[in-house]
């Protein structure tokens, strides 16, 4: 390979959306990375002028794959500014319903988008290869079809309390529009057993509860059971620890808010430096230095969405770059786990400041997904079919109001302001708008472009296997990303 | 039967919801039927530069196209470039490749609204230009023509919905597989009638209250949606309420309107989404093919005549007051 060679990668697949990454080779390595997220559709500028409610048809359309995300995230910003709380069974229900999307996903990751790469004819001499190509062949491999089907049978809870995914219109700022009786909760428990039930024999080869056990990554390591054990063979023999690692500043809004005061089953907060801080979202701005985007750096409340059409040289992604207190930050479950102290995340991470590479993602997500079933599990044993899951507001003539959660794939925010009874500005800031942003003012490299530098790269490879393990690994949603 | 599926500017929702398939899996129900994907962006294993140089060998006419599948709208913005949507790595833009690929396919289908119609991508003041491949809106004349037809003769089969059901999109490759999908089996829109000859209408639960007009008045009661939710179920085409969603659900079931999401335009119904217009208090928007004096006789005399049963539970979030047992005659 020629000292200076540039490579583009594209069309990046098993990914949701459209990303196209480019990269500066020097020395059989990536010297930089530039990550364009090339589609724009402006639902932010859709959105002026409307009613407010709206926002609860409109907005979960960004999105085939977080959905429910993006309905949460409205139906909680509308709440602010409407002054209304859902009532506990119905924060509870919704908190369910939104588990069961995040979950789905994590499942689909692993399954589908990510362990796919190691059936390539390059990992050919390895031997767990013909059993990689037999459980993870696109479209054919045995843990692909267990997956969809898993999915599929837990998504009855979505139709059951959503009445379909994606692009539910269930949950509102007061609660669910479901009122779940006696046996509807029994047919969610029962989704939910069948569901334990495959990640126990087919996924984790294990009690759940055993594998939320783990404390290090040492015991990780030699946890050989399942497809799950399969990927932690894979990740020693190819290095995928130290590969890809961020620069440990991680953010979490909090998943799944328990009943009143008592904060989220997973914790919010900022990390970085090895050390916990409360979350600040006052100091969150949007830089758009390199984005084809017009207007100054804001806060979202402040923040405009004018597309620049000339696509001006310096710039290079309709992709805005969000920065907490000026930097970075990568979100995802990993940065929830570190976040919420599972004593395996920070382990992941290392002590020694810097972030987690592509196992530890892929780590953070696996101990996730068996940790929200857990959640779920108490979700469901908790409703209460004799209680109010909704209760009404009145929508504000003029008000605000942010709408805080956590997607699969991190912390998505929404920013509401209403004048005149319509939306005056609607800013959205997704979990991939921060890990795949481009570079600032300051030419701060974005999570993803930061992760690249260093990533080898084979002599001849046009596509370079190591960087989609890199890009992958944080489950990237581009749909979401621009919006 | 070989299928190209491309996202263009959506969601990826309808993909999403393909992965629903049931009895059997998405994967195993499409290979029964002898169908494959070319490649598919969320399920194949072909990444960047293997991609480029299948697009290539199809443009060329190197490798047959059986099936090009479009997910999303075609952004034709800004000022007419397409540049709003590259498809990466190629540099050039969604629509240049849909226009120059879709003369190749034997058949071309939109998946979702965004792709049949322009769909929610379009909503507002379509920020991106953009329309459907084959309509803008209600209106033939999308990316392509009015007048294309892919090689087989037909126009673009538009399986519409915001997601589409996985069962509209398997039975439409299968049908397609089979031979067994003609220009007589669409609906004047390009739907398929196999879904779209239905009403979201058709099996709603709500149906006894739709009879007496026993209106919901707020979202969760048990009420018809019509007259105070927006909802738009008995103009609306689907089989929604008749094959459920994701185990036993519909939007209605769900306890929130349907509101149109099979249709061209139901982006911009021109009233806040859950909110049924009205004039002088009277709901605007008929039941499809009811007449208008018809159904405002039927719709006085039944609210009239509403037993005491439904009217309670039309506003209340569970049934209160269960049907009456009337014991049977002649035994003891």
């Amino acid at each position: 390979m020629s000292e200076g060679a540039r490579l583009v990668v594209g069309p990046f697949n098993r990914v949701e959306g459209d990303l196209e990454v480019h990269l500066d080779l020097a020395g059989g390595r990536v010297a930089r990375a530039q990550v364009n997220a090339p589609l724009y559709r402006g639902f932010e500028r859709m959105l002026e002028g409307k009613d407010p409610r709206d926002a609860l048809t409109i907005t979960p359309r960004i999105c085939g794959i977080c959905s429910i995300s993006q309905s949460m995230a409205a139906a909680r910003a509308l709440g602010a500014a409407m002054g209304l709380v859902p009532t506990p069974q119905g924060a509870g229900v919704a908190a369910l319903i939104h588990a069961v999307e995040n979950a789905a996903d994590h499942l689909l990751h692993f399954n589908l988008f990510f362990m796919a790469d190691f059936t390539r004819p390059c990992y050919a001499a390895q031997p767990w290869y013909g059993r990689v190509v037999e459980r993870f062949t696109a479209a054919e491999g045995g843990a692909v079809r267990a997956a969809v089907e898993a999915r599929a049978r837990l998504m009855h809870i979505l139709g059951l309390m959503a009445g379909k995914w994606p692009h539910t219109l269930a949950l509102q700022p007061g609660g669910v529009t479901r009122t779940p009786g006696a046996r509807d909760k029994l047919r969610i428990e029962a989704s939910l057993r069948a569901f334990r039930r495959y990640l126990e024999e087919v996924m984790f080869g294990g009690p759940l509860e055993e594998f939320v056990a783990l404390g290090n990554p040492d015991a990780l390591a030699r946890w050989e059971r399942g497809d799950v054990g399969l990927f932690f063979r894979i990740a020693e023999d190819t290095g995928l620890a130290a590969l890809g690692r961020g620069a440990g500043r991680y953010l979490s809004f909090g998943a799944y808010p328990l009943a009143e005061g008592a904060g989220h089953a997973f914790a919010s907060g900022i990390w970085q430096a090895g050390q916990l801080a409360p979350l600040e979202t006052g100091s969150i701005s949007e830089d758009l230095s390199h984005a084809w985007m017009l207007g100054a750096t804001a806060h979202p409340y402040a923040g405009v969405t004018r597309p620049d059409e000339a696509m001006r040289e310096g710039a290079y992604s309709w992709c805005k770059a969000p920065r907490l207190s000026a930097q970075p930050v990568e979100v995802g479950a990993l940065a929830r786990q570190v976040i919420d102290g599972h004593p395996l995340a920070r382990a992941l991470v290392g002590p020694d400041g810097l972030g987690g590479g592509v196992l530890a993602r892929v780590a953070g997500r696996l101990l996730e997904l068996a940790r929200t079933q857990i959640v779920m599990e108490r979700l469901a044993a908790d409703i209460d079919p004799t209680a109010r899951f909704i209760t009404q507001g009145r929508l504000p003539d003029e008000g605000q109001g942010a709408g805080l959660v956590e997607a699969a794939r991190g912390a998505l925010g929404h920013w509401l302001r209403i004048e005149g009874g319509k939306i005056a500005s609607y800013q959205i800031i997704a979990p991939t708008t921060w890990n795949f942003s481009p570079r600032d003012g300051a030419g701060v490299p974005g999570p993803l472009e930061a992760a690249l530098v260093g990533v080898p790269v084979a002599e001849g490879e046009a596509t370079p296997v190591a960087v989609q393990h890199v890009v992958r690994s944080f489950d990237p949603c581009m749909v979401c990303t621009v919006h | 039967m070989k299928v190209l599926w491309l996202q263009a500017a959506g969601c990826g929702g309808c993909t999403m919801s393909l992965l629903c398939a049931e009895n059997p899996n998405v994967f195993e129900l499409l290979s029964g039927a002898g169908i494959s994907f070319l490649w598919h962006p969320a399920i194949s294993l072909e990444s960047g530069a293997e991609v480029r140089a299948l697009l290539e060998a199809v443009e060329r006419g190197e490798v047959a196209l059986d099936v090009l599948a479009i997910e999303g709208s075609i952004e034709r913005g800004p000022r007419g470039t397409g540049r709003f949507q590259m498809l990466s790595g190629t540099g050039r833009s969604m629509l240049d490749w849909v226009v120059s690929l879709a003369p190749r396919a034997h058949h071309v289908v939109a998946v979702g609204t965004c792709a049949t119609y322009g769909g929610i991508t379009s909503a507002g003041g379509n920020p991106s230009d953009a329309v459907g491949v084959q309509y803008d809106g209600a209106h033939p004349g999308g990316a392509l023509s009015a007048e294309f037809r892919s090689l087989s003769g037909l126009p673009v089969i538009n399986v519409a919905g915001c997601p589409t059901h996985p069962g509209w999109v398997t039975e439409t490759l299968m049908l397609l597989a089979a031979g067994a999908l003609g220009a007589a089996d669409l609906d004047a829109l390009g739907r398929p009638l196999f879904y779209a000859q239905h009403l979201v209408h058709h099996g709603c639960p709500k149906n006894e209250f739709y009879e007496y007009k026993a209106s919901a008045e707020a979202l969760s009661e048990l009420g018809c949606m019509m007259e105070h939710l927006g909802c738009v179920g008995t103009q609306a085409v689907g089989d929604c309420n008749i094959r459920p969603w994701n185990g036993e659900g519909s939007c209605t079931r769900g306890g929130y309107p349907c509101i149109n999401c099979t249709a061209p335009e139901f982006e911009e119904p021109r009233h806040p989404f859950t909110e049924t217009p009205k004039i002088a208090g009277i709901p605007v928007g008929l039941p499809s093919d009811m007449p208008k004096a018809w159904f405002m006789a039927l719709a006085s005399l039944s609210k009239a005549a509403t037993p005491e049963r439904i009217a309670r539970n039309a506003v209340a979030p569970r049934v209160e007051v269960t049907p009456t047992i009337r014991k049977p005659k002649g035994r003891r």
